[in-house]
């Protein structure tokens, strides 16, 4: 029975992981803002930002210091209030290297003219939203940084039925979105009822899974729609939770949209909350610092650039000597190099281990594991070997592209193959070759 | 000098399953069966086995050495295919059989195609094959007594195993009353409980479906192939003309061994859900054909190695359908 129920509801594949959400209980910290903050121009998918300060401007807190480069873009803001020092290339946590507006605090906190006041936005019309919301520089603050506005500009022919609000967090050791639904319930709701204007949608329905069962009764009493989900990853996947809420299937190669669907994650409608009412851009956000290799875990209110030696230094310092720094979750994380790489708007944890166990790459045994747990319904085993005899165009074949990186097959092999570092090779390869 | 960081791939953390706890749970699941084995042919049948055993890590390690790789006894595979090699053998057979039965599955089948991953069909079944096709009367004769029972489980007909009974009454007594006597309750209870002649390991069905669940509860053994398997086995078994019963069929022989150890080894299987359904099915109607139709009484082995052959081609013809996709299947 429940093989069937999760045929005909939830999404095929999947894992069951150990939580570990060791911080969903400490409420979110505030850190206080740092000596020097490295802004990256590029923190969102699409083109990176253009700067407009220069060496030696002065900026204050919110001081666009980055014009959005076309349509599929985000402005970037300065996060501190002082003296630009440089605008050079710094380590980046997702593109490895990347210009970066380096800028020193003055200590003064000051402001840019017209923020932290609030405003009335009952009556703006939605244009007037749309560019509020995209002149704040808000993006998806769930990982992947998709500017916020492009999502809310449909064309005209795909009506959006359904707006879904993740709050899934469905990796493990993250608390953040927990925290921030927990104890920004309203804002939340509100900046969800911001994108349902702007939509046009009828249903707005609040997506969070049975972990968090706390936070759900929240958005429960506050008589929002709410769906509470079985707690399985990807359910947090934007494609996977559209199947189990709405049992609608998005096409290969298409969009939510194309289902009438928009998802957003909670911190971005709070983000956005946050842009139209007290014209706040993004340049905080909260994270989840945690491991076994920092002295305090802590859920933190980090402003955008703070390099994460100074957060780990705020959560009373290493233990030992650092092994590996992760940026995001211990499932599509990303594994750092330097210890000045900053805080960007998709970081939505800090993982420091002082210990790391490391796997050689046995043979494929075929066993299939990776196979029963994709949930796009790939054949990681296969797509693998032809990545590997770089048969590049055959792994396109085989849904390469179609690949989320969730992870869930390299989790479960027994022979330890890194099967999602192959499949990201085989993507970029073929993107390359198709460019060509 | 400072140590660097690491920077490894996307997912950091790692479950818990690993080729050699995989294996080492195959073993744990075989282990009950093996033990009644012993209890009821005697240490002949530790000592064939430990043989197997023996042969097979020593042919692995010398391919291994030879091929210039890495030697991988550890990985606990050679064990099992020494283990699943002395299941299929009968338990009374020359000592020098089992050696060379265990140097054709590791090298020939095993290691000269690659190794671990890489054979096409199962290293065991292929030893089996081997030793069956070039000393059948070694493989069909050297029968031992089980303890407390006789060879066929029905009392005073000593000199065969119940599936030759089946194949040919007429030489062992009047026909009618041997096939009668092989649907009794009694000889039934023999077959289940593994109180009966046969290949080493393959006699106890009730020991070996219990360590077969095992492995299907912790997720090591596919539910589909062995299901696949019985169920068409079954079926057929009960529709086509044969002159045993049901009970009979599916406790008899090595059935059990083969659906739960021999057909769901991984490497020989397919990888797709579907392609294990029909896996599954082709080793239940290959099975039943031989048994009712062919010449052998027994045709487990040959059913799965005829199944692994036609592995990729299942695989290439059952991609799973991904995510979205409209039409059914990848177009080649």
């Amino acid at each position: 029975m429940t093989i069937l129920n999760s045929m005909l509801k939830g999404f095929l594949g999947g894992i069951h992981l150990s939580e570990n959400k060791f911080t969903e209980n400490l409420a979110i910290e505030v850190m206080p803002a740092p000596k020097l903050v490295y802004i990256p121009l590029a923190q969102h998918a699409g083109k990176p930002a253009k700067p407009i300060v220069q060496k030696d401007d002065f900026v204050k807190i919110g001081t666009k210091i980055g014009e959005s480069e076309g349509f599929i873009s985000a402005p970037v803001h300065a996060s501190i209030s002082g003296k630009v020092l440089d605008i050079k290339q710094h380590p980046h946590p997702v593109l490895a290297s990347a210009e970066c507006c380096i800028i020193e605090s003055d200590e003064t906190e000051d402001w840019a003219a017209g923020m932290k006041e609030k405003h009335d936005y009952e009556n703006l019309p939605k244009e007037e939203l749309l560019s509020i919301i995209r002149d704040a520089g808000i993006v998806g603050l769930g990982g992947a940084a998709f500017p916020t506005h492009v999502k809310l500009s449909p064309p005209p022919d795909k009506p959006i039925e359904y707006l879904l609000i993740n709050g899934c967090e469905c990796e493990p050791r993250l608390t953040a979105d927990h925290r921030l639904m927990l104890e920004y319930p309203i804002g939340i709701i509100e900046g969800a009822k911001l994108f349902q204007q702007i939509l046009n949608t009828k249903h707005l329905i609040f997506c969070i899974e049975d972990n968090k069962k706390e936070a759900a009764k929240i958005f429960i009493s506050e008589n929002e729609e709410v769906r509470v989900l079985k707690t399985k990853y990807p359910q947090g996947a934007e494609k996977q939770l559209i199947k189990t809420v709405l049992n609608r299937t998005v096409p290969r190669g298409g969009l939510p949209m194309d289902v009438g669907c928009v998802v957003q994650n909670v911190g971005t409608c709070y983000a956005a909350f946050q842009a139209v009412k007290f014209r706040k851009p993004l340049i905080d956000r909260v994270v989840t610092v945690t491991g076994d290799g920092v002295k305090e875990s802590k859920n933190l209110l980090i402003r955008i650039g703070t390099s994460v030696i100074d957060v780990v230094n705020f959560c009373g310092g290493f233990v030992d000597q650092p092994k590996r720094i992760i940026f995001g979750g211990p499932m599509m994380g990303i594994s750092q190099y330097a210890e000045d790489v900053p805080i960007i708007k998709g970081t939505s944890g800090i993982l420091v281990s002082k210990e790391v166990s490391s796997y050689e790459e046995g043979p494929c045994v075929r066993c299939g594991c990776c196979v029963d747990a994709c949930p796009m319904g790939l054949m990681p085993t296969e797509i693998y070997k032809l990545v590997k005899n770089k048969k590049f165009l055959k792994s396109k074949d085989y849904g390469v592209l179609d690949c989320i990186e969730c992870g869930c097959c390299a989790y479960g092999c027994p022979s330890k193959i890194p099967l999602v570092h192959y499949l990201k090779y085989g993507k970029n390869e073929v993107w390359r070759l198709s460019k060509k | 000098m400072k140590d660097l960081l690491i920077v490894s791939a996307s997912p950091h953390i790692s479950g818990k399953l690993d080729i050699s706890l995989a294996m080492k749970a195959v073993i744990l699941a075989l282990l009950p069966a093996f033990i009644f084995s012993v209890y009821i042919f005697g240490w002949r049948a530790l000592l064939v086995t430990v043989i197997t055993i023996v042969s097979c890590m020593i042919s692995e390690a010398i391919m291994q050495r030879m091929l210039g790789k890495k030697i991988t006894l550890d990985d606990g595979s050679a064990v099992l295919t020494g283990i699943l090699l002395a299941f299929n053998l009968p338990p009374g057979v020359p000592l020098w059989l089992p050696i060379v039965g265990s140097v054709f599955a590791i090298v020939f089948a095993k290691q000269l195609f690659g190794g671990l991953g890489y054979n096409f069909i199962n290293p065991a079944l292929a030893g089996r094959a081997f030793l069956m096709t070039s000393w059948p009367s070694f493989m069909t004769k050297e029968w031992l007594i089980p303890t407390g029972s006789t060879l066929s489980g029905i009392d005073s007909i000593t000199s065969a195993t119940p599936l030759t009974l089946l194949k040919n009454p007429a030489n062992f007594g009047p026909p009618e009353v041997i096939i009668q006597r092989l649907n009794e309750m009694a000889t039934i209870k023999n077959l289940f409980i593994g109180k009966v002649g046969g290949c080493l390991g393959e006699t106890s069905a009730l020991l070996l479906l219990i360590g077969g669940l095992f492995l299907i509860i912790v997720g090591i053994v596919d539910y589909r192939i062995v299901t696949g398997y019985l169920v068409s086995f079954g079926i057929l078994a009960f529709v086509l003309p044969t002159k045993a019963n049901l009970p009979f069929h599916l406790f008899s022989g090595g059935l059990f061994l083969g659906a739960f150890f021999m057909a769901t080894d991984w490497v020989t299987s397919p990888v797709t859900k579907k392609g294990r359904w029909i896996f599954g099915i082709g080793c239940g109607v290959l099975t039943a054909v031989i048994r009712i139709w062919g010449g052998y009484p027994e045709g487990v082995s040959y059913s799965i190695l005829l199944m692994n052959v036609f592995t990729p081609l299942i695989d290439r013809f059952t991609k799973e359908r991904i995510f979205g996709e409209k039409k059914k299947g990848v177009k080649l």
